[in-house]
């Protein structure tokens, strides 16, 4: 018995002398957690530029964590938060920016962190059109940029040969002109586009400079309205789903779900983001091509500019002061022109940084991949109006959803566009109205 | 004097059931409570402010049209899976019954779809059906059938019915084939002896001797349809298009973990778990009185 018990001690004495020295090791670099909602590829590219971040110095070692797709990489940062077990840094996507701007006390915003940390940030330096997204009213930068891109109209270039389309569509009537001679020529159909809601609602809205929502489309308040039911946006889906009728547009799904039907050249044009260049570059066997989105001439003369989707990093309080000093060393990093434009010629996502552009100009990147400069010239077409910067709503996730929903009752039959779009509007109206509520 | 046997109290028993009542308590009990009690705040999600609201959310969800018809599809959805699932199962365990060679074989396919993750059997059902890629649409576009379940409501439907009802057949199998098996021989050849033919057996003896097992598969079944098909849903439709396929279990999920709308998703997770004791309760009282057991 006796022999017994001192052997459990020694090795409860062991496990604690082991134990401290793992700690004592850990104390050399601060482990900053970084979770990331890119997955395959993207994924391995962001490890990689964790890898060269901690190999840069040895004072902070960046860990990254994929935790699944955008919504669900919220959820559990969200989650986390509760439970007192965040990270450092959480990518979320920009439909999440009013949640994450409500929750003061819960985000360091970027620009404080920075001058905390002493380390200094120059907000000119950037896109408009990508940090417009992410400030406050008064200019405040909350998060970090990171992955931004915008739609884009990308077209298979043989398909336009083979029917005899010979000037690339810069209009909706000429969109439907070329679909058109797509389905003579024997395609099944001849667009589509993904994200609905982002391309046809929100960039619709701010490509033709006209508000999606009262109160700046909600930068100006919680107290704001839907509006995106105007005649120019019903106009626009009405016409396609009459197009439907003669399979010049195919619905294809939500998201990215639709990517098949132009890898497969189902149909010669789809409408979505830039950042699909990668996957589409990989897969298609056809000569493709990218240009800005079109635009409906009875609307607007010349497009206003579009807006981004993708995401942005977002710095959660809760850490030590060192910690932060880290995470600023590390943004900072991340936006040099170097690390951004080494990641915007890898993936087809905008540069963010003026000097990113400059820089992948300069190496010939868009000489030798032509197209691939349409989304930053549509992001700064023009400067951004208050209709054109972003949109800002609560609950905006799930607004989503329900602008989803209704448009596929408008391609299936079950709606008009007006019913549909009302119906969106008093549905998207009650969830603001629930979030004015739960943050006033 | 009055005579009584006293029996001196002793802490054994309660000893004995403790750990069974510390379970329930752990399990359902306190996540039920949680439950209770989330559903009547208004909270951000980062749980920085939280107004308790009373029955607030449960009003704006009644007061919304689409909660009723997520209602009604919930309750079309469960009754054709767990109609389907049974009867195949019956089917397949009747004729198992019979085989004599390669039983062990026949079986174990059987039950490997049970063996299956629900997403992952969602992802199956949704690669074989994809309107572009998948092999039963191009059979179907070849006979001049067109496939599209992200636009057509009713074969988004047919399809997680159909995975939904796939994965169930084999654990209903299983409990069908164990009890035809526990019928005594004797019964089924005196019947036959008798002049019953196959047909005949199986609905006068066999049936009803099986019906504790088809009453227990009931049950389950219906809550499998209620609770477990969320992961199906999630991998096939998202409860698209334009919510046709948006059952009450993953509009739990959506508006709570997507939507991030704690309160009002408690307050659904609440209602189900009531309909859910309601339906097990009438089960239990009214159905169970028809069976033998």
């Amino acid at each position: 018995m006796r022999r017994h018990l001192k052997k459990t001690i020694l090795s409860i004495s062991a496990v604690a002398v082991f134990s401290t020295g793992l700690a004592a090791n850990s104390w050399a670099t601060t482990d900053i957690q970084w979770w990331h909602a890119m997955g395959g590829v993207n994924g391995e590219r962001v490890n990689k530029i964790a890898e060269s971040f901690n190999a840069s110095q040895d004072e902070f070692k960046i860990v990254p964590v994929y935790k699944g797709n955008y919504t669900e990489t919220m959820t559990a940062a969200i989650a986390s938060f509760r439970a007192k077990k965040h990270p450092h840094i959480v990518q979320v996507f920009e439909v999440g920016t009013a949640t994450m701007m409500a929750a003061k006390g819960a985000v360091y915003p970027v620009e404080e962190m920075m001058a905390d940390s002493g380390i200094k940030l120059d907000k000119s330096a950037f896109l408009p059109a990508v940090i417009s997204y992410y400030q406050t009213a008064d200019g405040e930068l909350l998060s970090m940029p990171f992955n931004s891109s915008t739609p884009v109209l990308w077209y298979n270039k043989d398909a336009f040969v083979k029917a005899g389309v010979t000037e690339v569509p810069k209009t909706w009537p000429e969109v439907f002109a070329a679909s058109k001679k797509l389905v003579a020529a024997g395609y099944k159909g001849g667009f589509s586009f993904g994200w609905q809601s982002w391309v046809m609602i929100e960039n619709y809205s701010a490509w033709h400079n006209i508000p999606m929502g009262t109160k700046e489309n909600g930068f100006a308040g919680l107290d704001t309205q839907f509006t995106f039911n105007n005649k120019n946006v019903t106009d626009i889906l009405s016409s396609i789903a009459k197009g439907q009728q003669d399979n010049l547009f195919l619905y294809g799904g939500r998201r990215g779900d639709s990517l098949p039907m132009f890898i497969n050249q189902e149909v010669g044009m789809w409408i979505n983001s830039s950042a699909y260049y990668g996957g589409i570059k990989k897969q298609a066997k056809f000569d493709f091509g990218q240009t800005m989105l079109p635009y409906s001439p009875d609307v607007i003369n010349k497009p206003q500019n579009s807006i981004i989707g993708g995401a942005t990093l977002w710095v959660l309080k809760g850490h030590a002061k060192e910690d932060y000093k880290g995470v600023s060393q590390f943004m900072n990093y991340l936006s040099s022109p170097e690390v951004q434009a080494w990641w915007h010629q890898e993936t087809g996502y905008v540069p963010i940084t003026k000097a990113a552009y400059e820089l992948s100009k300069k190496e010939g990147f868009y000489e030798k991949n032509p197209g691939t400069d349409t989304a930053i010239k549509q992001l700064s077409l023009n400067t951004p109006t208050p209709n054109s910067k972003g949109v800002r709503f609560g609950n905006f996730v799930q607004v989503r959803d329900i602008i989803n929903e209704e448009m596929e009752a408008i391609w299936n039959g079950s709606k008009t566009a007006t019913e549909a779009m009302d119906d969106a509007v008093r549905r998207g109206d009650k969830l603001l109205r629930k979030f004015e509520k739960a943050n006033r | 004097m009055i005579k009584r046997t006293h029996f001196k109290s002793s802490p054994l028993p309660y000893l004995l059931v403790a750990p069974q009542i510390l379970i329930t308590v752990a399990f359902f009990i306190w996540p039920a409570s949680q439950a209770v009690y989330q559903s009547m705040l208004l909270e951000d999600p980062f749980g920085l402010k939280s107004e308790f609201i009373w029955f607030e959310n449960y009003v704006l969800l009644f007061s919304d049209e689409i909660y009723f018809s997520t209602f009604l599809r919930t309750v079309v959805f469960s009754s054709l899976v767990a109609f389907l699932s049974l009867s195949i199962a019956l089917l397949l365990a009747a004729t198992a019954d019979h085989v004599v060679r390669g039983t062990r074989t026949y079986r174990t396919l059987l039950i490997w779809p049970y063996a299956v993750a629900p997403v992952v059997a969602g992802t199956i059902w949704m690669f074989i059906f994809d309107p572009t890629l998948g092999i039963v649409s191009y059979f179907l576009h070849g006979i001049g059938y067109e496939w599209n379940h992200r636009l057509n409501g009713n074969q988004a439907m047919a399809l997680i019915v159909l995975a939904a009802t796939w994965k169930q057949i084999s654990y209903n199998f299983l409990f069908f084939l164990a009890g035809m098996q526990a019928i005594p021989k004797s019964l089924i050849e005196a019947a036959a002896i008798d002049g019953a033919g196959p047909a005949r057996r199986f609905w006068t003896i066999i049936f009803p001797l099986i019906s504790p097992t088809t009453f227990f598969l009931m049950v389950m079944n219906i809550v499998y349809a209620f609770f477990e098909t969320l992961g199906i849903v999630h991998a096939v439709t998202k409860g698209g298009p334009a919510k046709a396929t948006e059952i009450l279990v993953y509009k739990v999920f959506n508006d709570g973990f997507i939507g991030l709308d704690l309160g009002g998703s408690a307050a659904q997770s609440v209602i189900l778990m009531l309909i859910v004791i309601t339906l097990t309760v009438i089960q239990f009282r009214y159905i169970e009185r028809k069976v033998e057991y």
